[in-house]
């Protein structure tokens, strides 16, 4: 796995520079059942195609922003910071 | 000597020789030779002994694409004699020879080992009797692999670095397509990167009369800013990025367009004994000639498939060769070349080739005739010392496969040309079956100048040239082609006929796997190592494909390439491990601790000081006087904003907005799953700021999980990580009140500074934080200060606590007084599993707060329904330490549990420790079994700490 990432703070790094987050996985808003809890802690959903997802930018700035990639190909459609994210 | 007279263009310089040994015999050579060119000039023919059967092999391609010349230079093995340049004094041995490349006793599987080493010999073989394995794996270990690697090797004696490259344009090859490529991206704007695998860029050119033009190009690049690796191969292609090897460094290439400029490898034909020294590639014959001036052979006979053996023909009667005949595979037509040859009086023999080659030690002579003539008719046997080879050309086009292009088989030109190219993928060149120089260059022009255009380079009159160019291309690739396509095998004959020179592979190989079933490519390439070797594929991928079609019934197409996979060219694993790099971190009072002479051990990323001689001593005068540790290891956060009560509030299970400034509040963090992931103190330094600390190892992981989930809740927080930037010490014991009162105007009286205050004030002179917390279990003052402060503030504690019985004490030490207290250490008394009710710390999970928390519905629920395990303390019976790991049970049960903190207290005149057990038996004074490594231990609960269980003490 090799690819570039663009940091909405400091611009295209090498993929190596990053942390990843995983999927983007939203917290349940109010107290979730049994079952949505585990479904939360433990499934993913893990597409073959575009994906939301959490970055870092560990050996850099720092910040935590989304991503949108497609897992099939690595091609990053979209980086931005989530206070910018609609 | 079979050096020639000085030519136009040679790569050598007479006027410097240098002097090497081959096998213990100096040989010399000029500067710019290779050690192939030195030693076959010195009169070496063999230079390798093949893997299996041990034949003699001899140079056959000249560029470093066939694994015949294989020798061990110095220390390393598996150097490509043709390519590496001569040094002085450096120190060549052949490999896989003995006792010597020209009497090799295991030769004698040449002879009689044919019907005995099939494919997958080993295992047919070797498997019984059962019991005689062993015997049979250390002969076979001796006999295989190639070269010597020195066992040990104490230090690297050798530096490689990675480097990292993004560039606009990679060029990949630098021979007529690359060089004109690089040079027209490079002159539209783009910043362009050439990795050409040879000392100098030209490919073909250099030994093929293009030796002008190839300069001409290469000066063209240069003057347009192209950066030119040299020596460079390119080792594989990996969603984009290119590694290019160049002596001790490993350029990460990364360009946004790449243009594939590999060219095509030369073909060699297969027929009995087309392995002996002396059968050479029409490519290495010329290169021999042309670059390092040394005559190739006396008397030769030239076999071909297209005018590109005919021209080497015309090279080598040129250079003073004796062409004793040509066979040209075509039937009929009179090209160029092929009239010269004529009218040089060279006989020429069409429709026909090489049926077999004779030698003994090397060729001594060659049969020609039709591959499709019944047998002996119209043969003519001819005696020569080298047989000059071409069987047509295979396009590289390994690494554009592995960046996703497909090949098809071309009928009619007999090879695996390229049907698709990825988008940001470019082919130039004779990969892209544009072989003839001019179209090679124009082809190179149109891709380099496509390539900078995708970027947004380059004006209306560059894409009108490169569309003229795309037409012009398409019109030369619609001509029909020039070449005959051989046969698989050009003879029944007996003998050995090669299809794969690595792995020594023959036709029969191939029609044996087939037979056995491994009857598609991939599989036969696995059982018979076809491709796997050295050569990656060059030599024998497209006459491996060509057997199988023919013994399988198919066509070509039908049975299709191997998956190309990296390396396209053989690197030093040292290369690719890159520079040694042991990152440690270190305190800022670590020279302190080294003075002391502490022993030093690892402990996650951090050096620290473990003990300093005496940890039962040190931890005792804890308990007596008082000690100093060096405590920068923590995690230090500064959490600040008029949300940061809130942000907390809503990372910890317990409340820290109601903290009161100055005071101090024991957190543990937990996940949304209830799991307990680190824990620490949290200091309110005012109303909007906090400070933070986390366990040691965790620092890194809780600033990221801090600023993710404040990223995520967009709260008015900064977070800021001052672990590198400031200094701790913790100052314990029963004077350590007295201590720090001489070097501080604070108050810190047991009234004016109580337990879990948190102060600023100077102390040494030096701005500090101080902490009165209580770790390991006595008086205790945390100490934070910048780092550059940290070795003076620990000199001065130590100075001050000299008539004291002050003591510096280390890690283990901690770890005993810690346990004393059951203070529990993350990820040594916890695991992933663990949640705050099992570790007996329920009074830590506020429900009852109103917000939201991360963890709060899983914590609810352990509320809820008990935890099943435990973490207790235990006293052993007897003085046995139990290991850390040993398994728990009740009286006479099953494992229930395991121990995980043991220690022997001198303090507390036994041993003791916490294990998790089943929460039925979480009470005092329950007796419970440790089975440690087969030895049955009693042990009894304890559920509060062993020393000062009422924190009398530590409150004091």
């Amino acid at each position: 796995m090799s690819y570039v990432l663009t940091c909405p703070n400091c611009g295209p790094r090498e993929v190596t520079d990053f942390g990843f987050g995983g999927e983007l996985n939203p917290r349940p808003r109010s107290t979730p059942s049994q079952r949505e809890l585990g479904e939360y802690n433990y499934f993913r959903r893990n597409v073959a195609g575009v994906q939301r997802e959490w970055w870092v930018h560990r050996s850099g700035c720092g910040a935590w922003f989304y991503a949108e990639r497609d897992t099939r190909t690595n091609e990053v459609l979209l980086t931005e910071l989530p206070e910018d994210a609609a | 000597m079979s050096r020639l007279p000085e030519r136009e263009g040679e790569r050598i310089d007479r006027s410097r020789t240098l002097s090497f040994s081959f096998d213990g015999n100096e040989v010399s050579a000029y500067e710019g030779d290779t050690i192939g060119s030195a030693l076959f000039a010195a009169g070496q023919r063999t230079f390798s002994r093949s893997f299996k059967y041990h034949r003699r092999r001899g140079l056959m391609c000249c560029a470093g694409q066939c694994p015949n010349c294989l020798v061990q230079v110095d220390d390393a093995p598996g150097v490509r004699a043709c390519t590496e340049p001569v040094r002085e004094g450096m120190k060549v041995v052949h490999m896989n020879a003995s006792p010597s490349l020209e009497l090799d006793l295991m030769s004698a599987t040449d002879v009689v080992g044919g019907p005995f080493t099939p494919p997958g010999f080993y295992y047919k073989t070797f498997i019984r009797p059962r019991r005689l394995w062993p015997l049979y794996e250390k002969v076979l270990r001796s006999a295989a692999g190639l070269g010597r690697l020195r066992k040990s090797q104490p230090e690297r004696e050798w530096r490689t670095e990675y480097r990292r490259r993004h560039a606009d344009v990679l060029v990949v090859g630098g021979g007529a397509a690359g060089l004109s490529a690089a040079a027209a991206a490079a002159e539209l704007g783009a910043d362009v990167v050439l990795a050409d695998e040879g000392p100098e860029p030209g490919g073909r050119l250099l030994a093929e009369g293009g030796r002008e033009r190839a300069r001409e190009l290469t000066e063209r690049a240069r003057l347009a800013g192209v950066e030119l690796l040299e020596n460079a191969p390119a080792l594989g292609a990996f969603d984009g990025l290119v590694p290019v090897w160049q002596g001790d460094t490993l350029h990460q290439v990364r360009a946004a367009r790449i243009v594939y400029a590999t060219g095509a490898i030369e073909q060699p034909l297969l027929f009995p004994g087309n392995d002996l020294p002396g059968v050479m590639l029409s490519g290495g014959a010329l290169r021999l000639v042309e670059l390092y001036a040394v005559k190739p052979g006396t008397r030769a006979v030239v076999a071909a498939v297209c005018d590109r053996g005919l021209d080497a023909a015309l090279a080598l009667l040129d250079a003073g060769v004796e062409i004793a005949c040509v066979a040209d595979l075509r039937p009929g037509g009179a090209s160029g070349p092929a009239k010269l040859l004529l009218r040089r009086n060279v006989a020429l023999m069409r429709g026909a080739t090489v049926l077999e080659a004779r030698g003994r030690g090397g060729l001594q002579g060659v049969v020609l005739g039709r591959p499709d003539a019944a047998d002996g008719e119209g043969e003519r046997a001819i005696g020569c010392d080298l047989l000059v080879v071409s069987g047509g050309s295979a396009p590289a086009t390994s690494l554009l496969s592995q960046s996703g292009a497909r090949t098809g088989y071309d009928t009619e030109r007999g090879q695996f040309a390229l049907t698709h190219v990825p988008s940001g993928a470019f082919a130039a060149g004779e990969v892209a079956g544009a072989g003839e120089l001019a179209s090679a260059e124009l082809s190179g022009a149109v891709a380099g100048a496509e390539a900078a255009h995708a970027l947004g380079f380059g004006d209306e009159l560059s894409h009108t040239r490169a569309e003229e160019g795309r037409r012009t291309l398409a019109r030369d690739h619609g001509r029909p082609a020039q070449a005959a396509v051989p046969p698989p095998v050009t003879s029944r004959r007996k003998g050995k006929c090669f299809a794969c020179l690595c792995e020594d592979v023959t036709a029969k190989d191939i029609h044996l796997s087939v037979k056995e079933g491994y009857d598609s490519i991939e599989l036969s390439k696995r059982y018979t190592t076809t491709t796997m070797g050295p050569c990656q594929g060059r030599m024998c991928q497209l006459p491996a494909v060509r057997l199988m079609a023919q013994e399988t019934g198919t066509t070509l197409a039908e049975v299709g390439t191997t998956t190309a996979r990296p390396p396209w060219h053989a690197v030093p694993m040292g290369v690719l491990a890159g520079r040694p790099f042991e990152p440690a971190k270190r305190s800022s009072i670590h020279g302190r601790h080294r003075e002391l002479g502490a022993n030093v051990l690892w402990a996650g990323d951090w050096r620290r000081a473990y003990d300093y001689g005496d940890p039962r001593g040190e931890a005792l005068a804890v308990h007596e006087a008082a000690g100093l540790i060096d405590v920068s290891t923590l995690g230090k956060l500064i959490v600040r904003g008029p949300d940061a009560g809130e942000l907390l509030d809503r990372l910890y299970p317990n409340r820290f907005s109601n903290l009161k400034v100055g005071r101090v509040r024991y957190g543990v963090i937990a996940s949304d799953a209830g799991r307990i992931t680190d824990d620490g103190t949290i200091c309110r330094l005012d109303d909007d700021s906090f400070y933070v600390t986390t366990t040691s190892s965790g620092a890194g992981a809780i600033y990221e999980w801090f600023t993710w989930w404040l990223a995520d809740w967009g709260l008015d927080v900064h977070i800021t990580d001052v672990t590198q930037g400031l200094s701790a010490v913790n100052l314990a014991g029963p004077r350590a009140r007295e201590i720090i009162s001489t070097l501080t105007p604070l108050d810190c009286s047991a009234e004016g500074f109580t337990y879990l205050d948190g102060k600023r004030a100077e102390v040494a002179g030096v701005p500090c934080l101080i902490l009165r917390i209580g770790f390991v279990g006595e008086v205790g003052y945390e100490i934070h200060c910048a780092s550059a402060h940290g070795e003076h503030l620990w000199d001065a504690l130590l100075d001050a606590g000299a008539g004291h019985g002050l003591r510096p004490f280390g890690l283990e030490p901690q770890r005993l007084l810690r346990l004393q207290k059951m203070h529990i250490l993350i990820g040594q008394d916890t695991d992933s599993e663990s949640n705050p009710f099992g570790a007996a710390m329920p009074w830590i999970v506020k429900l009852d707060k109103e917000q939201d928390f991360i963890g709060r519905w899983a914590l609810e629920r352990y509320a809820e329904e008990p935890p099943e395990t435990s973490l207790v303390g235990f006293r052993m019976a007897n003085g046995h330490v139990p290991t850390e790991g040993a398994v728990v049970m009740p009286v006479d049960g099953s494992p229930m549990g395991q121990v995980t903190s043991a220690r022997h207290s001198p303090q507390l005149g036994g041993v003791i420790g916490m294990a998790w057990v089943p929460a039925a038996l979480a009470k005092d004074g329950q007796r419970v079994t440790i089975s440690d490594e087969g030895k049955k231990l009693q042990a009894e609960v304890v559920t509060t700490p062993f020393y000062d269980p009422d924190g009398e003490v530590l409150r004091s």
